[in-house]
C-alpha cells in the first residue's frame, strides 16, 4: 500500500455521491456564458453600440472594480469581460466546495473515518478531492469553449475563455487543499478559502480600477495589484484579443505549489483536526449578550455585515454609473427599460437611479426575510426551547429578531443610497446634496420591504413548519409582479398586488406620503397579527 | 403537603396522534420524582406543557401554584429546565450559553457555576458546534444547576453522560434535594431512578399506569420463591395468587403475588422447609412489565 492507494475508488465514490450536484455546478456556468454571448450579440449588433459599451466600461473605475478591465470592442472581447469576472468566481466556488466536502467535511461526518480505516493511503482522500475538482474545472473549461464556438465566436478565443475560467477554478482547488489542512473545522476551511477568493477578487478589482485607460478609450492596462491575484492572471489572458496563453502557466503553477504544500501539511495533522486548532470562545458571556435582544443581534450580525458589504459595492457601482448613463441616452431600448422598471422622470440619471433603487430595494428585502427565517430556524432546531423555558416572553423574544430585521433593513438602504449618492456627488460636484437625495430615495423603499417583513412574521407565526417556502415564494411573486411586471407589461391591477408597485419612483419624482403610510399600516397589521398568533400557539419544536 | 406540579386528566393531541390521554402526575414540593415510560409515552410532551411551550387541550395543570400557560414568564423565574436533546448555538461558547440562560432565568450563582464546571470537567471555551453530545448536555446541566431555581425539570439529562459524570450528576442532584429543591426527572436509566427518586410515575401511551414510592411499587409485584421441602407439597396450584408453579419432587419454584405470600408460606411450612429463597422483584422486572403489556396489571388507583 502506498500513500495514495485507493484514490481511484474514492474518486468513483465522490463522483457517485455528486452525480446530481456536480453536473449542475459544471453545466450551469458554461450555459450562462453561452447565454451571455448570445445576449451581447443581440444587444449590440452594431460596432458603434459595442464601442459605446466598451467605452462605458473602460472609463468607469467602479465598473472595472466589479468586472475587470476593458479590452477592445469585438463581440468576443465584450463577451469575455461580461462573463469572466463572475463565471471564474463560480468555478472557484465549485473547487472549494468539492475539496472541502470530500476532505474535512467527510472527516467531520465520520464518513472519512470509515474510509481512513479501510485500505486507503494517507493522502488518498486529498488526492481524490483535488482530482475531482480539477477534472470538473477542465470539463467546465471544455463546455464553456464549446458553447462559445457554437455561438459563432472564434475557436482560439473560445478556448482561451474556457481555459481562463478553468484555470481560476484549479488555482482555488489548490488553495482549498491548503485551507483544509490549516483550518480547525470544515466551516473555517471554507471561510478561509472564500477569504482568499475575496482577496483575489479585490486585488484584481483594485488593480483594474487603478489601471490606465489607453488613448483609444477602449483598452485598459491594469495596475500591479491585478498581478497579485489568480483571478487577475486569468483575466489578463484577454481572450479573443491578445490570447496570452502563456499566462495560464501562473494559475497552474500556483495550483501545483499549493497542492504540494497541502500534501506536506496533511502528513502533520490529525484526522478531523487542522494545523490550527479552534482557539475557542470566551469562558464567560459579555454583558451585551445577556438579553433576548443581545442574543438576536449576535445571531443576525454576521449576515447583516455581509449584506452591508454588498450594499457598499453595489452602491459604488450604481453611483459611478448614474452620470455616464447620459452617454448611453442614444440607446432608446435602455431608456425604455429603465422607465418600465419604475423610473419616470425628465432627468435621465434620476430615472436610472429610481429604476435601480426599486430593483435593488426589492433584493434588499432578502435580508429581513432571511433574518425572520433565522428566528424560525431557532424554533425548528429546538434552541428556542432553552430560551422560552427561561423568564423570557415570546413577544419579547421575537421582537428582538424583528428589531434586527427592521433596523438592519434601514441601515442597508442608507448604506446603499449614501454610497451611491456620494459616488454620484463626487462626479457632479455636490456630494452632500446628492448624498441626502439618494439616501432618501433609497429609504423610500423601506415601507414596501417592511410589508414583506410583516408577512414573514405572520408566516412564521401561522405556518412555522413551511415558513421558508412561503416567504421566498412571496418575495419572488412580489418581485415578478412589481419591478419585473413593469418590464413585461403586466396589467396594472395585477401589478398592484406587489408592495413594490406602490413605491414612488424617487428621486425621479416627488415622494407622496399616502402610499408609504398605507404600506406601513399594512406592515404593522401583518406584524401584529403574527405577534398575537405567535404568543398563543404551540411551539413547533422537533418532536 | 403542597405540590410543585399537579396534573390531572391532561389531554394533548398533535393532529390525529393523541400524545397525552388523561395523564395524572403529582410532584410534591421537595421530592425527587422519577418520570418513566417507554419511548413515545409522552414524557417530553408533558414537560413541554408544564413549561408553557405547548398548550393543554384539556385537563388541569398547575405548576408552582400557577397556570403554566398564562403565568409562564413569572413561573420560569423559579424553575430551570434541561431539554432531552440539547442543541446549542454553533458560534456561542459553552460559557456564554451558561451565562445567557442563567441570566435570562433571573440570575446565576457564580461560585456554583465555577464549581459545577470543575466537577463536570467541562471546558466553557469551546464553541457549541465543537461539543460532543455528552458535553452539550453538561452545558445545559451546569446552566440549570447553577441557577437558584426551586424546581428542576430534567428530561433524560444523563443519556449522553459517561459513568463518572453520571455519578457526579447524582451527587449534585442529591445536594439539590438536600437544599430543598424539587426535581422532576424523566429517565430511562433505572439505576439512576432507584438511586435518586423518592417517588416515581410510570406512564404509557399518554396515561399514568403507576405512581408511588419505589417500595410501594415493589409491593404490587410478585416475589419469586424457591423452596426445598421435606416432602412433596400438595395442591399448591390451587392457592390464589400463585403463578408459574414448578414442582419437582420436594423442589418448588413459583411466583407469588405479594398479598398471597402468607398463605403460601404457611402451606410450605406445614410440609416442612429445608431451605427457602425468596427474591423481591428487580426494578427491571417491574418496569419491563409496565413497558410491555399493561392489561394484566392493576392500575395504580385501584391498587393503593
Ligand atoms: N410536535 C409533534 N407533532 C406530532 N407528534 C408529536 C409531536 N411531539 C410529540 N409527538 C408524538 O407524541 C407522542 C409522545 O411523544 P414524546 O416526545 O412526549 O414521548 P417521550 O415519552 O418523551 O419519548 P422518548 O422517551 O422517546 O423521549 C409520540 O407519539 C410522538 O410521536
Ligand atoms: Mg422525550
Amino acid at each position: 500500500m502506498n500513500a495514495i492507494t485507493g484514490t481511484a475508488t474514492l474518486v468513483r465514490l465522490a463522483l457517485r455521491r455528486e452525480r446530481v450536484r456536480l453536473p449542475i455546478w459544471v453545466a450551469a456556468p458554461a450555459l450562462l456564458v453561452a447565454l451571455q454571448a448570445a445576449n451581447i450579440a443581440s444587444t449590440y449588433p452594431a460596432e458603434e453600440d459595442r464601442i459605446a459599451a466598451t467605452r462605458l466600461l473602460a472609463a468607469n473605475p467602479g465598473l472595472r472594480l466589479l468586472r475587470g478591465p476593458a479590452a477592445n470592442s469585438s463581440l468576443g472581447a465584450l463577451t469575455f469581460s461580461d462573463a469572466f469576472w463572475i463565471i471564474a468566481v463560480l468555478a472557484a466556488l465549485m473547487s472549494v466546495w468539492v475539496v472541502v466536502r470530500h476532505t474535512r467535511q467527510d472527516e467531520e461526518s465520520g464518513r472519512g473515518e470509515m474510509i481512513a480505516s479501510a485500505a486507503v493511503g494517507p493522502y488518498a482522500s486529498l488526492a481524490a478531492a483535488v482530482g475531482v475538482a480539477v477534472t470538473a474545472d477542465l470539463v467546465l473549461a471544455g463546455l464553456t469553449a464549446l458553447g462559445l464556438v457554437v455561438s459563432g465566436l472564434p475557436v482560439a478565443g473560445s478556448a482561451a475563455t474556457g481555459l481562463a475560467i478553468g484555470a481560476s477554478g484549479i488555482a482555488f482547488a489548490g488553495i482549498a487543499a491548503v485551507a483544509v489542512q490549516l483550518a480547525s473545522s470544515a466551516r473555517t476551511a471554507t471561510a478561509l478559502s472564500l477569504a482568499a477568493l475575496g482577496a483575489a477578487y479585490l486585488l484584481r478589482g483594485i488593480g483594474d480600477a487603478l489601471g490606465r485607460v489607453e488613448d483609444d478609450g477602449l483598452t485598459v492596462t491594469s495596475a500591479w495589484p491585478s498581478w497579485l491575484s489568480p483571478l487577475g492572471w486569468a483575466q489578463q489572458v484577454q481572450a479573443f484579443e491578445a490570447n496570452k496563453w502563456w499566462l495560464l502557466a501562473l494559475p497552474a503553477a500556483l495550483a501545483t505549489a499549493t497542492v504540494a504544500i497541502g500534501v506536506a501539511l496533511a502528513g502533520r495533522r490529525d484526522h478531523g483536526l487542522g494545523i490550527f486548532t479552534d482557539p475557542g470562545g470566551p469562558a464567560a458571556a459579555p454583558r451585551s449578550l445577556l438579553s433576548p435582544w443581545g442574543l438576536a443581534w449576535r445571531l443576525q450580525r454576521g449576515v447583516l455585515l455581509g449584506w452591508a458589504v454588498a450594499m457598499v459595492i453595489v452602491g459604488a457601482v450604481v453611483g459611478s454609473l448614474g452620470q455616464q448613463i447620459e452617454d448611453l441616452a442614444r440607446n432608446a431600448r435602455l431608456v425604455e427599460l429603465l422607465t418600465a422598471l419604475g423610473g419616470a422622470g425628465v432627468d435621465l440619471s434620476d430615472t436610472f437611479y429610481a429604476a435601480l433603487l426599486t430593483l435593488i430595494g426589492a433584493i434588499v428585502a432578502g435580508f429581513p426575510l432571511q433574518a425572520m427565517l433565522r428566528a424560525n430556524g431557532e424554533e425548528s432546531a429546538g434552541r428556542l426551547e432553552h430560551v422560552l423555558a427561561t423568564a423570557v416572553g415570546r413577544t419579547r423574544w421575537i421582537a428582538g429578531h424583528i428589531t434586527c430585521a427592521v433596523v438592519g433593513t434601514l441601515v442597508l438602504l442608507l448604506v446603499l443610497g449614501g454610497v451611491a449618492g456620494l459616488g454620484d456627488g463626487l462626479v457632479t460636484g455636490e456630494p452632500a446634496a446628492r448624498l441626502i437625495t439618494l439616501s432618501a430615495a433609497a429609504l423610500v423603499q423601506a415601507p414596501a420591504i417592511l410589508v414583506l417583513t410583516g408577512a414573514a412574521v405572520a408566516a412564521i407565526a401561522f405556518l412555522p413548519r413551511s415558513a421558508g417556502a412561503v416567504v421566498w415564494a412571496g418575495l419572488t411573486v412580489a418581485i415578478l409582479l412589481g419591478p419585473i411586471g413593469g418590464v413585461v407589461d403586466l396589467p396594472g391591477a395585477v401589478r398592484d398586488l406587489s408592495p413594490f408597485t406602490h413605491v414612488p419612483p424617487a428621486p425621479a419624482a416627488d415622494i407622496p406620503a399616502a402610499p408609504l403610510l398605507a404600506l406601513l399600516a399594512l406592515a404593522a397589521l401583518l406584524t401584529t397579527a403574527g405577534l398575537i398568533r405567535f404568543a398563543h400557539r404551540d411551539l413547533a419544536l422537533p418532536a | 403537603m403542597t405540590s410543585a406540579v399537579s396534573v390531572s386528566g391532561l389531554i394533548k393531541s398533535f393532529g390525529r396522534t393523541r400524545a397525552l390521554d388523561g395523564l395524572d402526575l403529582t410532584v410534591s414540593t421537595g421530592e425527587v420524582h422519577g418520570f418513566l415510560g417507554p419511548n413515545g409515552a409522552g414524557k417530553t410532551t408533558t414537560i413541554r406543557v408544564l413549561l408553557g411551550l405547548l398548550r393543554a387541550d384539556s385537563g388541569g395543570v398547575r405548576l408552582l401554584d400557577g397556570d403554566p400557560w398564562r403565568d409562564r414568564v413569572a413561573l420560569h423565574r423559579r424553575l430551570a429546565y434541561v431539554p432531552g436533546d440539547v442543541t446549542l448555538w454553533p458560534n456561542l461558547s459553552g460559557g456564554e450559553v451558561i451565562d445567557l440562560l442563567g441570566h435570562l432565568r433571573g440570575g446565576l450563582d457564580q461560585r456554583r457555576r465555577a464549581e459545577l464546571l470543575d466537577r463536570f470537567d467541562l471546558d466553557p471555551r469551546k464553541r457549541g458546534r465543537a461539543y460532543s453530545k455528552g458535553n452539550r448536555q453538561k452545558v445545559a446541566l451546569v446552566a440549570a444547576l447553577a441557577s437558584r431555581a426551586e424546581l428542576l425539570i430534567l428530561d433524560e439529562p444523563t443519556s449522553g453522560l459517561d459513568p463518572l459524570m453520571e455519578e457526579t450528576f447524582r451527587q449534585v442532584i442529591r445536594e439539590g434535594a438536600a437544599e430543598g429543591r424539587t426535581v422532576l426527572l424523566s429517565s430511562h436509566i433505572l439505576a439512576e431512578v432507584e438511586a435518586l427518586c423518592d417517588r416515581v410515575s410510570i406512564i404509557r401511551g399518554g396515561r399514568t399506569v403507576e405512581t408511588g414510592s419505589l417500595g410501594q411499587l415493589r409491593h404490587l409485584t410478585r416475589t419469586t420463591v424457591t423452596a426445598e421441602l421435606i416432602g412433596p407439597p400438595d395442591t399448591l396450584g390451587a392457592l390464589p395468587g400463585v403463578h408459574d408453579l414448578h414442582v419437582d419432587g420436594g423442589r418448588v419454584h413459583c411466583q407469588v403475588d405479594n398479598d398471597a405470600l402468607n398463605p403460601l408460606l404457611r402451606r410450605l411450612t406445614d410440609v416442612g422447609v429445608r431451605s427457602l429463597v425468596s427474591q423481591p422483584p428487580t426494578l427491571e422486572e417491574l418496569f419491563l412489565r409496565h413497558y410491555g403489556a399493561v392489561t394484566d396489571w392493576p392500575r395504580s388507583g385501584e391498587a393503593r
